[in-house]
């Protein structure tokens, strides 16, 4: 009881350490649990374009601010000749480009490929308290139509969320009235609009700021940023979309700059000009998060397969598959009853099976097998000694190989060159071993344990080669601790194999018959 | 139903294979001991020690150049068994009934073999063919044991032996394994032998299987099974029950022969007897197990455990109740 007890502990505890790992990687690192999950990943391209007057120039244009939900792979800088500086400020990150003189057209380039993480982060939380607006400046008219739009507006409204998405509703609406004309005046621009609804909100006594982003949309030139409203509300920041009234940010939206400072300055050029290009590329998340987590030297991926040479990866891809066949061998062998002939050939078979796509395998098998059977008989005649047969038995394997590649060979038919890759040892020791018990205990239980040997193989094969236990296997490693988990308590089981429902049933049946 | 259910089974206290190697052999037989029983010329050996009865060594080849004195070792003797020291399962034995001048040897079934054919025989053994895990082995030739007259009508072509399943010095179970044509001559159950339970109480037969399926005369003589009832039963209670003193192991299967004029011997021991006695006595080891587990010590003699079991395991002494159907390891 006290070996049971510790047992089942260690089983919790490799299970929970197991499982834990699997979704620490899939949760904080970004691992995708399942092989087709694909993420888009967006390249974008700012290209900024002036006029150089012959003096010194200093361009300096906003970036992107780094967010916990985006993960930048890439962040490029071009321009030809200029010294370049990233600038960390206040208000965010800023790139500036630098150069002693300079005139005629010039141009900056700027490129980010980024995509957004799967985990959704909380809303942003306010860092420190917004300062309490000021008090916008209207004439006496303007101020007028303000009051009572705003008056108009908070009637209408329960708190404040609503009272700003009432207001930008209003603000666009179709029909508008006096005030809402006097106050967008005619062809507003949006950077003017923005200003008014920060301003009428600052009247209301409520923070708010200009947010500028993009929407990315596959195979877009020439974009230009798009204004939101950000208002502080209830300890954070909610983001209004100035012309629906819509809260949130909307999906394939990237924020590029908070707060009034100017996205572009040109000092010692005219006529600056900044367009945006996007394109869209769609990777596997898995490849993504691996090449994330080992930039940024996460602990566990530093002491992961990942950190191996890919040809050392490859090899652990198909070791890290034989802990399944393991698992399917306990199963078979313990809840199921199949006798196989040697405990873990039928994983070595499976191994081969993988290698040589399943028919063409199991026929090259069976061919090989059988005929080493024939010529194996006649060895037994020959009179030998164990080892020296066994030997023989091996070449004898050797040659049939060598005969079936050649002869499918002179046919084309190429699958059957794949012959090469079982192992001949097992092979030979299979041969050796079925010889045996065809004489002693007949051809039928080589049929039974030949055929449990190849179905526990071919039921391994499936589990080995399905692609998404395959991606499991090797991804999530820790997946072995959880299979280490189900072996020992499968080593408990002392219940009745399926076999044995069979093998015992006519005792059923006699009891039956006994009881009338 | 080709299948019943896992319940009907449990209750009937029929014991699994999971079960056995479990509860029984992993908990009751020390690795260690093993080779006491696997290696069947040290259980020759500890047996004659121990006073027990056993078929006479003639002689033992272990190495591959002594195969050639094969023929002068074999020449005294008319009939012999040539088995190997650790064969399993009744792999790799030869009988030979007589020989003739010319060096001809007869098999039971009247198959002639030359002298190379034993030696061939003989040197398989020796590299290992029939030992577990292919370990080199050796030779045994023993005095082949003479049918007794009461199996004479229920044999076909070999010596019927009794298996008996000895759980903690107690004979438990027993069963009569019978040769038929089907099984050539030799005593295993899955290779076509009928399984005859046999009552432990008295020696007489109870219930009568040939690959799991119930068969009330022998195949091939036509003999019923109702009035088959084995003599010196209680002499062969006491050798196997002894066997648990000579071995130590908690759990072990005793295979014994009537010899005509020799009486009721050992001719092998197993550590890990199989579980088809269940279907041929139509009853399961677990109650039986369960109710010799509850004991906190053992009876001190053979004697004195082969009467229990005679009393308790007899077939009609009722003496179980149905709570006792799971043994110790079902119940923590």
């Amino acid at each position: 009881m006290n070996a049971k007890l510790r047992l089942y502990i260690l089983v919790i505890l490799l299970m929970g350490l197991g499982i834990g790992l699997i979704l620490y990687k899939h949760y904080v690192l970004g691992f995708p649990l399942l092989p087709d999950h694909k993420k888009s990943v967006w390249t974008v391209e700012a290209k900024v374009d002036f006029t150089a007057r012959g003096d010194p120039v200093i361009v300096s244009f906003a970036l992107p601010p780094q967010t916990p939900d985006i993960i930048f792979t890439q962040e490029e800088f071009a321009s030809p000749d200029y010294g370049f500086s990233e600038l960390p400020s206040t208000a965010g990150r800023r790139a500036q480009w630098s150069k002693r003189t300079a005139s005629g057209p010039q141009t900056a380039y700027y490129r980010l490929s980024m995509y957004e993480a799967d985990h959704n982060v909380a809303s942003q939380q306010a860092s420190d308290l917004p300062p309490e607006p000021e008090k916008p400046e209207f004439d006496e008219l303007h101020k007028t139509a303000a009051t009572t739009l705003l008056e108009q507006v908070r009637n209408k409204s329960a708190n404040t969320e609503i009272l700003v998405r009432e207001l930008i509703v209003t603000l666009n609406s179709n029909t508008p009235n006096q005030n809402q004309n006097l106050l967008l005046k005619e062809q507003a621009t949006e950077d003017y609009k923005t200003q008014l609804i920060i301003d009428l909100l600052a009247l209301e006594g409520i923070s708010a700021r200009i947010v500028r982003g993009l929407y990315l949309q596959n195979n877009r030139r020439r974009q230009s940023l798009s204004n939101f409203v950000e208002v502080y509300i209830g300890n954070e920041w909610l983001l209004f979309n100035q012309t629906t009234g819509k809260t949130g940010k909307p999906k394939n939206f990237l924020v590029w700059q908070r707060g009034d400072e100017s996205l572009l300055d040109v000092v010692g050029g005219k006529d600056s000009q900044i367009s945006f290009s996007i394109i869209k590329n769609v990777h596997s998340t898995r490849n993504l998060a691996v090449k994330d987590n080992l930039s940024k030297q996460a602990t566990l991926m530093d002491f992961s397969i990942y950190s191996l040479p890919i040809e050392q990866q490859n090899a652990f891809k198909v070791i890290l598959l034989l802990p399944i066949g393991a698992l399917i061998v306990v199963i078979m062998r313990l809840l199921i009853g199949i006798r196989t002939s040697g405990t873990f050939m039928p994983i070595l078979i499976a191994l081969a099976l993988i290698q040589t796509t399943l028919i063409s395998g199991i026929i090259i098998f069976l061919l090989v097998v059988s005929t080493g059977l024939l010529i194996r008989s006649y060895l037994s005649r020959l009179n030998l000694l164990f080892v020296a047969r066994i030997s023989a038995v091996i070449i004898v394997v050797i040659i049939i190989m060598a005969g079936i590649s050649i002869v499918s060979n002179k046919f084309g038919i190429d699958q059957a060159m794949t012959v090469t890759f079982f192992p001949m040892i097992i092979l030979s020791w299979t041969i050796e071993r079925m010889s045996v018990l065809w004489e002693e205990d007949g051809p039928r239980e080589v049929l039974i344990q030949g055929g449990g040997s190849l179905l526990t193989a071919i039921i391994a094969y499936l589990f080995m080669t399905n692609r998404t236990i395959e991606y499991l296997t090797f991804n999530f490693p820790e997946l072995m601790l959880v299979n280490l988990a189900l072996i020992l308590v499968l080593g408990q089981y002392t219940g009745y194999r399926l076999s044995e429902l069979y093998r015992f049933h006519s005792l059923e049946r006699r009891n039956v018959t006994h009881q009338r | 139903m080709l299948l019943t259910s896992a319940k009907k089974l449990r209750s009937m206290g029929i014991i699994g294979m999971n079960q056995r190697n479990f509860g029984l052999i992993s908990r009751y037989n020390p690795r260690h001991l093993y080779p006491l029983v696997d290696d069947k010329l040290k259980t020759k050996l500890l047996a004659q020690k121990a006073g027990i009865t056993v078929p006479t060594l003639l002689g033992t080849v272990e190495f591959q150049h002594d195969v050639k004195l094969l023929g002068e070792i074999l020449q005294p003797h008319e009939q012999f068994v040539i088995k190997p020291a650790k064969g399993s399962g009744g792999k790799g034995i030869l009988v030979i009934v007589k020989h003739d001048e010319h060096r001809h040897y007869f098999k039971p079934s009247g198959e002639t073999l030359q002298l190379v054919d034993i030696k061939r025989h003989v040197s398989n053994i020796i590299s290992g063919l029939h030992s577990l895990g292919g370990k080199t082995d050796t030779v045994m030739i023993e005095s082949l044991i003479q049918l007794d007259p009461v199996f004479a009508d229920y044999s076909y072509e070999g010596i019927p032996d009794i298996r008996i399943i000895v759980f903690r010095g107690y004979p438990i179970m027993a069963m009569l394994r019978l040769t038929t044509h089907a099984s050539d001559g030799k005593a295993n159950l899955h290779q076509g032998a009928v399984g005859v339970g046999i009552d432990i109480g008295t020696g007489s037969a109870l219930h009568a299987v040939q690959f799991g399926k119930t068969v009330l005369h022998h195949p091939d003589t036509q003999k019923t099974f109702s009035e088959l009832v084995i003599p010196h039963w209680d002499k062969l209670l006491q050798l196997a029950a002894a066997c648990y003193e000579m071995t130590g192991l908690g759990y072990l299967g005793a295979d014994l022969v009537l010899d005509r004029d020799k009486g009721p011997m050992i001719i092998e021991l197993n550590a890990r007897p199989g579980l088809s006695i269940q279907v041929a006595n139509f009853a399961g080891l677990a109650p039986r197990v369960a109710l010799v587990e509850s004991f906190e010590s053992i009876d001190a003699t053979p004697g004195q455990r082969v009467l229990f079991s005679k009393t308790h395991f007899a077939t009609g002494s009722n003496t179980l109740s149905p709570r006792q159907e799971r043994t110790r390891e079902s119940d923590d």
